[in-house]
């Protein structure tokens, strides 16, 4: 006979101190293993799904990057061009963090304790990185900065280069993680309300005084998952590159383009065993996140 | 795209906390330099386009069937995510079983893992040597460098937008309303689909929304299972970049233009639903 | 006896809700469980829906025993205490969604559920989103969806927390009177002994899992049994009530 599973069980919640004796009991729901049957197969059809879709693919990765070898592994790993394209990564992951953590606090912090007009414009004119694709996000600041962009020939007159340059790398990685900080702060800090500043401030607390003592220990979790986020986005960065660097080897090639043109020279190996850095990071990326989503809670 | 501006409170103009202008200034000085000042250079570029030649670039052939690709597989991959995330989110939310943390830390893989390493693991996974591709050439289905394979990668890519969207709010979710459904004799299987869907189809249709636009416009994972055969697996960003590369400068902006127009139509349709759907939630 | 509890106990997570909780309702009573918070009455109620299992103890309903029996298999109507209503369906849609269930033909759910309708006053608000009703209108909803598969029996889990003080009174005696017309056996939860006492015909009065006294009204005021009933009962209050219902009349 079927029990209808896991039902709650919930002891009048409103009623505090309204009789005599009255206790305060929070009650776990009862875990009944019920219709057992339908749970399992859901269980077997997700982790099959994340299997088949997410692990099995990580999994190629990293084989195919031991595929000849130790020995051709390192080799692969710490070519020159590797170890360039991999500090360029670096670089251009940083820049984006630090600019996107900037910008995430001020903004998030405008947006959640002061009321003004235009507010929700504001919101969604940040989230726009998001909805674009990121070579559209490369071709923007090509006809930007470009030799046909509108400031291509002052940018030519002062002797300037920043598309198929590294700074055009910068900004394409900037403009693709964008909101990531501002979206994790947001949400904490307009939860969080505005009683405690307001308090400070009739104390006559300046505004970086009631950021770092007031406002900064409420969000500190949310900053740096938002840092992880962006640090992820950043890293990976692809398409939006793509279009800006120019591909040129050694020069403005982040380590996912250097995968790209490696696995294009049919290097297969070398393509992989470039990923496995990449993948590496990423693992550490996730553990990071889950980390601090622990913390959190 | 879900988070709701709380008014805040001091609605009168009157600012006891400090820091206004200057977190203001910092914002749109920002916003506008990095984000919104290129953005604007794509419309400056495509107002120089005359009508004739924008509408010569995105009807031509390989332009329209680009954007059928893109759009039809970007579609079918978010269907195929929101049936899965709702199982996934499902799982993670109502059971208990060993090895759920890591199943739950798994989702947001796609989100860390770099796009290219995941495309060219994918394409070695699903080519006919591959360890999948293999089992299904063997019955004569090709994966790689077909749409199947495109849609393959949209899924890969969009799967935690559905399970990162629906996990909250079905944690949230009153039991009271499955209780009554029970009560009244529904089996479970009725009870889901008209009790409980219905409240997860806001949360839902924002995954879906985030799955299908990151699909439209994923290059890295996409591009390498494509195979870029003209007419059959060329997405819509790749035909930009194909563009930019022969330096057809206006052209690839046409063709971003068209792509920018679906996606904030995308977007603003999701929202509109959502925003009249929020109406239910008082009671 | 109509629904009868024998001896009942249940344990979550080591919290003990029900200590041998036994007592009986009589067919076409309407019977309130009364007791101050965490005094384990929602979890009765509970247990007669099915919704949870007792750990020990028998549950009758009209001398069946029904601890195997999924609720919805046991003939009764629950009204949930934030009502449950299904937030995108209409009220006519809500009622029906039993009769749907059951697969009952059209016309005759559409009959049913213009019956009910007209019950709760309510006639042209069928078309209605939850939403858009009061407080009240909601739980008149809530009231005629467990009524639509005609229960033997009717449960009501703090019918009244969610309403205004104002219109609380007014709906109670509303709920009466329409508990009466239909002569369907209830049974409500609630921790206001006023509400108790002029609504009931029959108090369980229950106190840490244990059921204190069960008697009628007066009964329960004026031979209060243990010193935890004595406590609880406000017999001012009472006594006032008393007077202005007297004057009423």
């Amino acid at each position: 006979m079927k029990k209808e599973e896991d039902l709650e069980k919930n002891i009048n919640p409103d009623a505090v101190g309204d009789g005599i004796h009255s206790i305060q009991k929070v009650i776990e729901p009862p875990k009944h293993a019920s219709r057992p049957i339908v749970k399992y197969i859901l269980i077997a059809v997700s982790a099959l799904f994340l299997l088949v879709m997410l692990v099995i693919p990580l999994i190629v990765a990293l084989v195919n990057a031991l595929g000849d070898g130790w020995a051709a592994y390192k080799e692969a790993v710490l070519d020159e061009y590797t170890l360039k394209a991999l500090a360029l990564t670096l670089l251009a992951t940083v820049s984006a963090v630090l600019v996107n953590t900037v910008f995430g606090m001020f903004a998030a912090y405008l947006l959640s304790k002061f009321y003004f007009r235009g507010r929700q414009a504001l919101a969604t004119l940040i989230d726009i990185p998001f909805s674009i694709s990121p070579v559209i996000a490369g071709l923007v600041f090509i006809l930007t900065f470009g030799n046909i962009g509108w400031m291509g020939d002052f940018l030519k007159a002062h002797d300037i280069k920043i598309v198929f340059a590294v700074p055009g790398v910068i900004l394409a990685t900037i403009f693709v993680t964008f909101p990531f900080v501002f979206r994790e702060l947001f949400p904490v800090m307009n939860a969080q309300g505005n009683d405690e500043e307001e308090a400070a401030a009739l104390m006559g607390a300046g505004g970086f005084t009631i950021f770092r003592r007031i406002t900064f220990p409420h969000i500190k979790w949310a900053l740096l998952y938002g840092v992880i986020l962006c640090t992820a986005r950043a890293m990976g960065e692809f398409g939006a590159v793509s279009v800006i660097s120019g591909h040129l080897r050694g020069k403005t090639n982040t380590l996912p383009l250097h995968v790209e043109i490696l696995y294009n020279e049919f290097n297969t190996t070398a393509a992989f065993a470039a990923s496995s850095i990449l993948v590496i990071l990423a693992a550490l990326v996730l553990i990071a996140r889950n980390i601090v989503e622990w913390k959190r809670k | 795209m879900e988070q709701q501006i709380v008014k805040v409170k001091n609605k009168k103009g009157v600012r006891v906390i400090p820091g206004f202008g200057l977190s203001m200034g910092v914002t749109l000085a920002m916003l506008g330099c990095l984000v919104l000042i290129p953005l604007a250079s794509i419309f400056i570029s495509a107002s120089q386009l005359k009508p004739g030649e924008f509408l010569d670039v995105v009807t031509s052939r390989q332009v329209v069937s680009g954007y059928a690709v893109s759009l039809s597989c970007a579609f079918f991959a978010a269907l195929i995510n929101a049936a899965f995330g709702i199982v996934l989110a499902w799982v993670l939310v109502r059971y208990d079983f060993p090895g759920k943390r890591l199943m739950d830390g798994l989702i947001e893989l796609p989100f860390a893992l770099p796009t290219a390493v995941a495309g060219i693991s994918l394409t070695y996974l699903y080519s006919d040597q591959g360890w999948i591709g293999s089992i299904f050439a063997k019955i004569g289905v090709d994966i790689a460098y077909t749409r199947i394979g495109i849609t393959i990668a949209m899924v890969f890519v969009g799967i935690p937008f559905v399970v990162r969207a629906v996990q909250p709010v079905l944690e949230k979710l009153d039991r009271q309303y499955e209780e009554a459904a029970l009560m009244l004799g529904a089996n479970k299987l009725y009870t889901f689909f008209r009790v409980i869907l219905p409240e997860l189809f806001p949360a839902l249709l924002a995954g879906f929304g985030l799955a299908f636009a990151r699909g439209i416009g994923e290059y890295g994972s996409v591009v390498f299972i494509a195979g870029n055969i003209p007419y059959k697996t060329q997405i819509a960003p790749l035909l930009i970049m194909t563009k930019l590369e022969q330096y057809k400068y206006a052209d690839a902006t046409a063709i971003a233009l068209v792509l920018l127009v679906i996606s904030f139509l995308l977007m603003f349709l999701i929202n509109s639903i959502q925003i009249y759907m929020q109406r239910f939630s008082k009671a | 006896m109509y629904v009868e509890m024998k001896h009942i106990n249940k344990t979550f997570d080591g919290f003990q809700a029900s200590r041998d909780v036994s007592f009986g309702v009589e067919k076409g009573h309407l019977a309130a469980l009364l007791g101050p918070s965490g005094s384990g009455k929602t979890t009765i109620l509970r247990m007669i829906a099915g919704l949870d299992r007792p750990d020990e103890g028998d549950i009758l309903i009209d001398g069946k025993r029904v601890n195997d029996l999924p609720g919805s298999k046991r003939g009764i109507g629950f009204v949930f205490q934030n009502y449950a209503l299904f937030r995108y369906m209409t009220v006519a849609d809500n009622i029906a969604f039993g009769l749907e269930v059951q697969k009952k033909r059209k016309g005759e759910i559409k009959s049913r559920v213009e019956e009910l309708l007209e019950l709760i006053s309510m006639k042209d608000l069928g078309k209605r989103f939850p939403h858009q009703l009061s407080g009240g209108q909601r739980q008149r909803v809530a009231f005629a969806r467990a009524l639509a598969p005609n229960p033997q029996l009717l449960l009501l889990d703090e019918p009244f927390a969610a309403i205004d003080a104002k219109v609380r009174r007014e709906l109670r005696t509303w709920l009466r009177e329409m508990i009466g017309r239909v002569g369907v056996t209830s049974i409500f939860v609630t921790h206001d002994q006023e509400e108790a006492m002029e609504v009931a015909d029959q108090v369980i009065l229950t106190n840490l899992g244990r059921v204190e006294q069960v008697g009628t009204p007066e009964e329960i005021c004026l031979s209060p049994q243990t010193d935890f009933v004595r406590e609880f009962i406000d017999a001012k209050r009472f006594e006032a009530l008393m007077g202005i219902e007297k004057e009423e009349a």
